[in-house]
């Protein structure tokens, strides 16, 4: 697609590794050569890593953010999908709730967090709730367009078979709308992750969000800042991965042929 | 039923199907277009009767509405004497594309009907009509494996395992080459030898009726009504170049409407 | 019901807002105010001309942010989606960068801007650009290639090729990413303001608390953030509508 030749395996390894190698020498030359005392080399970051893991403190961190993000996106799962299905199902409905929903869905979850407190409390419980609402909007938008895209055709052979309605749902509206769903999940999830950091800089004192503000806080230690915001990367990363992992179920893989 | 029972099924007696003063308005009002009007057909047991007409006449209109997805504003439509209220598995549609289930195999496909039935009655029908429609091998495969030809044969072998009365078959190669095409005919009909259902089958290929049907129905523009009804007594195999199916061929075009000379 | 369809949601909100006043009244003492005490709370924040105020110190910091974000992201974007190797090399660098919330980046973001707007606009930045520029490397990849082989066809100069053929092919993904990547950043100023600056809609909410408690506030804020964030994104969407119509019409 473009005006060079077509690039070759090896390349596939090399550009990436040469691109994170230039970032690093650029990071690193530019601490040196603006004599910087706060801000960290690449060096300090990986010494601030390895510091962290010995402390056992990285993987309580990891833990505790990991945790929130299974348990506040497991329940918006478990509330949206049947909420989000039903309003694909019935348009009537839909017109009548997603107004509501779409005044909702732009208020940052953080802007939640002094109502959460009421309702929660502080401590783990708001910060599961904030994942919660957060995760809950792109799932119901994914479960409402995936319902809504299903050829029609494929519903009437269901009623032509003799499925009644919620046989219909479940053995030709839900398979034919799951990987639009999965798409949403993606989504979510993605976007849980990033919440949960936030909601742990403001409300709660633990997990990695709470470790980036806290190694400013008490002795500016920026090293162990970046070290966090590199994890915090990387497993949101890996996190994404695995879910994409699942679109490849020969169930769902219909639906991505043509995804990258 | 046992499997033999049910391929021998039809034993070509009397009446299957029966409309009477089908009426079909789209719309209310002053908005209201008529579809459909005054149409009266009578179809026999086991027999292949195609429809045609000019394009957007309303045939997949009343294939729809004989089917059961399309409540008709007047008259009626009759199934051995039993008036048609809604889809039923005693007559499947078969869609023109998109209508096999990409989240299931062959297999999964063509047992789509059949959860009623006992695990080794199901591996047996599915198995028969793998074989019906020429796609062993494929049985494990996803509709994304195959090309147009084969789910549109994937579709009839779901159709047929749920042992309906009658087929209806809504343009069901429009969307393949034309060589393609002649293949399927060919073995729409093979099947249709074996496993003999009523068969009603909407198409706007001409070639395709005379080739294909015992009748072929002729509807007009809109609002539809027949305007005629063909027999094609030609006994199978059908020559298409016998003078008899030239002039069957001709005498349909111009009930369309249509020059033959280019 | 024989209430017109238009008027059906409208009813539905009414439920809910009666609804939630009946709780809180049979609640006494709870810290929670109802819609109407959130009524009142709007109408103090216009009264005292903080409503405006704060309106406008968000949508300022919103505008620089995601416009800085956008003159970077997009041509960036654009030219690593052209060149395969581009977007080889930085790819997984992006992917990595992707999932670490804006909010992460506060220490940084004061360390080099100090507290103030400058920050709280870096950090839309950053929560812009990376959504950004995966959306034009994606729209460049996407663009069909019988559009681009015409264009070579037709003898097209490089800069004739990127206006004519390039530039309008990815302007509908470009504008629905716009307000995808709009809405994010609405998202992010909000809890920019809530930690980093002393004006706007993020920090009003948490002023509200912090200054006596003045939840109806809260809630008040609350709600005037989501509405405008819903008027931002039907706006974006009209713009959509505008100029996709030329294009989108002509598939399928």
């Amino acid at each position: 697609m473009n005006s060079l030749a077509k690039p070759r395996m090896w390349e596939r390894f090399f550009w990436p590794v040469f691109a994170a190698a230039a970032l690093l020498a650029l990071w690193h030359y530019s601490v040196r050569w603006t004599g910087t005392k706060v801000f960290p080399s690449p060096l300090s970051v990986e010494k601030g890593i390895v510091q962290l893991f010995h402390k056992h403190l990285l993987w309580a961190d990891i833990g505790d953010s990991l945790r929130r993000v299974a348990l506040g996106f497991g329940a918006a799962v478990i509330v949206a999908v049947p909420l989000g299905l039903f309003l694909g199902w019935s348009p009537t409905t839909n017109q009548v709730v997603n107004p509501v929903l779409q005044i909702l869905r732009p208020i940052s979850p953080i802007a939640w967090i002094p109502v959460a407190i009421i309702f929660f409390g502080v401590g783990d419980h708001p910060a599961i709730f904030l994942v919660f609402l957060a995760s809950f909007f792109p799932i119901v938008v994914a479960c409402v367009s995936g319902v809504s895209s299903v050829p029609p055709n494929l519903r009437s052979a269901g009623r032509n078979f003799g499925l009644s309605a919620p046989r219909l749902l479940m053995r030709v509206i839900f398979p034919a709308a799951l990987p639009q769903i999965l798409v949403g999940l993606r989504i979510a999830l993605g976007i849980a992750w990033l919440v949960v950091v936030a909601a742990e800089m403001i409300a709660v004192d633990s997990g990695l969000g709470y470790l980036v503000i806290d190694s400013r806080n008490s002795g500016k230690r920026y090293d162990l800042v970046v070290a966090a915001m590199l994890m915090i990367g990387i497993i949101g990363l890996a996190l994404d991965i695995s879910i994409r992992s699942i679109e490849r179920f020969k169930s769902v893989r219909w639906g991505f042929r043509n995804a990258s | 039923m046992s499997l033999a029972e049910v391929i021998t099924k039809s034993s070509g007696d009397g009446q299957k199907l029966k409309l009477e003063h089908l009426h079909m308005v789209y719309g209310q009002g002053a908005e209201s277009v008529p579809v459909l009007e005054d149409v009266n057909l009578e179809v026999s047991d086991g027999e292949f009767v195609c429809i045609v007409g000019p394009s957007g006449c309303g045939k997949s209109t009343l294939l729809n509405v004989m089917a059961g997805f399309l409540p008709a504003t007047g008259g009626t439509v009759t199934i051995d004497g039993e008036v048609v209220s809604g889809p039923d598995s005693r007559r499947i549609l078969v869609f023109q594309e998109r209508g096999v289930f990409p989240w299931l195999t062959v297999e999964g496909n063509i047992g789509f009907g059949l959860a009623k039935l006992s695990r080794e009655e199901r591996r047996q029908r599915i198995a028969h009509y793998v074989q019906a429609v020429r796609l062993q091998g494929f049985e494990h495969a996803y509709p994304s494996d195959l090309s147009g030809g084969m789910k549109q044969r994937l579709q009839v072998a779901r159709a047929l395992a749920v042992n309906p009365d009658i087929l209806y078959l809504d343009e069901p190669f429009g969307a393949l080459d034309f060589v393609t095409r002649v293949i399927m005919r060919g073995e729409l009909h093979r099947i249709w030898q074996t496993e003999r259902r009523t068969i009603l089958f909407v198409t706007h290929d001409i070639d395709e009726a005379v080739q294909l049907a015992d009748r072929v129905v002729v509807l007009s523009s809109r609002p539809a009504r027949i305007q005629d009804i063909l027999t094609i007594d030609i006994h199978h195999p059908r020559n298409i170049s016998s003078p008899r199916y030239l002039e069957l061929r001709d005498e349909l075009l111009k009930q369309i409407g249509l020059a033959y000379e280019i | 019901m024989k209430l017109p369809a238009r008027f059906r949601p409208v009813l539905f909100i009414v439920l809910l807002l009666v609804g939630w006043q009946v709780a809180i009244d049979r609640h006494p003492g709870q810290i929670l105010p109802g819609p109407i005490a959130v009524a009142g709370g709007i109408v103090d924040l216009l009264r005292h001309g903080i409503l405006f105020k704060y309106i406008v110190a968000s949508l300022f910091r919103v505008t620089w942010g995601f416009s800085l974000a956008a003159l970077l992201a997009i041509p960036l974007g654009l030219m690593l989606g052209w060149f395969q190797r581009g977007e080889m090399a930085f790819y997984p660098l992006i992917q990595i960068f992707r999932p670490i919330s804006p909010l992460a980046w506060i220490p940084i973001a004061i360390l080099w801007f100090g507290v103030g707007d400058s920050a709280a606009i870096f950090l839309i930045f950053v929560g812009c650009f990376f959504p950004m520029l995966l959306i034009a490397m994606s729209a460049v990849r996407n663009i069909p290639s019988i559009y681009i082989n015409a264009g070579r066809n037709f003898g097209l100069s490089s800069s004739e090729f990127v206006t004519r053929v390039l530039y309008p092919a990815v302007i509908p993904q470009l504008l629905v990413g716009l307000r995808i990547t709009l809405g994010i950043a609405w998202l992010v100023v909000v809890a920019a303001e809530m930690i980093s600056v002393n004006s706007g809609l993020g920090f009003l909410i948490v002023d509200a608390r912090n200054a006596g408690n003045r939840y109806d506030l809260v809630v008040a804020g609350m709600v005037i953030i989501g509405v405008i964030g819903l008027l931002l994104d039907l706006a974006m969407r009209s713009l959509e509508n505008v100029k996709s119509f030329h294009w989108s019409s002509s598939e399928e």
